[in-house]
């Protein structure tokens, strides 16, 4: 086995980021995509891996309490009549 | 000084990306968090028009809070206080003082107005001011690690422990000793249950703030990583980093909690 030809499992799992960013270069993407071709195991991993994604993905966000908000809006209709004024 | 200005560093608007998280419009539902009260998780908003995502230029938005449109700020602060407070969160100790950050942020964003030049994103030059503020106010509280490691990787951390993999002398060294189990036999309901975003949400929570702050822009508000980097005021290669360290951390506890469950199969 030729080491600089095949990538490891281990070496696969911790490229996976900078696969799945576009960052790897083209030389060790094709490795990547050969082994994957071939494992099983790790295109389990990078199936975990897209569903942690697309899970985070789907946190939501707070909204601003109606108080702040308020006050937001009266900042902006100061700040605008200093300008026009 | 990587935060000195908060409009001098050019910032191309359109970064390239890889395959990762999420089709543009999915990213576009997440800025439309609106006023409606949420949990802290749960389905994406419904779709709509974003003033933010949906069009590449600003000016007529830029024209219109400049020309004193009122609904144009409030459609604004509505669409971007929730992820900024989530950010903030990252850096400071209390929901209360990211608050105020967020707060301070708007009045910053008023008062800078008609100085900005467009030279980056609006939306990023907006969270450039939070980062800015909210780590600042961080270092105040001495919460958060000194601002010279707070973006450090720190040591090797890896994605998946060593031992599950063979040692040297095997002939498959570095292969799996046991492939990671399948979770696509999961029903969608278990996977978006309030108990499983939950899972991720603590996982989250956990992190070390600038893995925090890394996962959160790109992965939760769907920030491309050129403009993650352009606030956060790091490079492609550190963030790249701390988003694999920080994916890493959220797949374990999703892993640990799949697998107690018995939800996850054999990949064999």
């Amino acid at each position: 086995m030729d080491e600089h030809d095949s990538m490891s499992c281990h070496e696969l799992v911790e490229a996976i980021t900078d696969y799945l960013e576009g960052a790897l270069p083209p030389a060790d993407r094709e490795r990547l995509d050969v082994h994957l071709a071939g494992c099983p195991g790790c295109l389990a991993y990078l199936d975990q891996v897209r569903l942690t994604i697309r899970l985070t993905g789907r946190l939501t966000e707070d909204s601003l309490p109606a108080l702040a908000h308020d006050e937001l809006m009266a900042a902006f209709r100061t700040w605008r009549s200093g300008r026009t004024t | 000084m990587r935060f000195s200005s908060v409009t001098g560093t050019h910032s191309p608007r359109c970064a390239p990306h890889g395959t990762s998280a999420g089709s543009k419009a999915e990213r576009s539902d997440r800025w439309r968090a609106g006023r409606r009260p949420r949990l802290g998780y749960g389905a994406p908003s419904a779709r709509g028009r974003n003033l933010l995502t949906e069009t590449r230029d600003e000016t007529p938005l830029l024209d219109a809070l400049r020309g004193g449109d009122e609904r144009a700020f409030a459609r604004l602060v509505d669409e971007l206080t929730g992820p900024m407070r989530r950010l903030a969160r990252t850096f400071v100790s209390t929901p209360a003082v990211a608050d105020e950050v967020v707060q301070e942020t708007w009045l910053a964003v008023l008062e800078g107005l008609d100085r900005f030049e467009g030279r980056s994103s609006l939306k990023t030059w907006i969270f450039r001011i939070l980062a800015n503020r909210a780590i600042t106010r961080g270092q105040r509280e001495r919460r958060s690690v000194p601002f010279s490691s707070l973006f450090d990787p720190g040591p090797d951390e890896p994605a998946v422990d060593p031992d599950r993999f063979l040692p040297s002398g095997y002939a498959w060294t570095g292969g799996w000793a046991g492939f990671p189990r399948a979770w696509d036999g999961i029903p969608e309901d278990r996977l978006v249950s309030n108990e499983t975003m939950g899972v991720v949400a603590r996982a989250i929570e956990a992190l070390p703030p600038g893995q925090r702050a890394v996962i959160t822009m790109r992965d939760v508000q769907g920030f491309e990583s050129r403009e993650a980097c352009n606030v956060l005021g790091i490079s492609e290669t550190n963030q790249r980093v701390l988003l694999h360290r920080a994916r890493g951390r959220v797949r374990r506890a999703l892993e640990r909690y799949f697998d107690d469950r018995g939800l996850s199969a054999s990949a064999e």
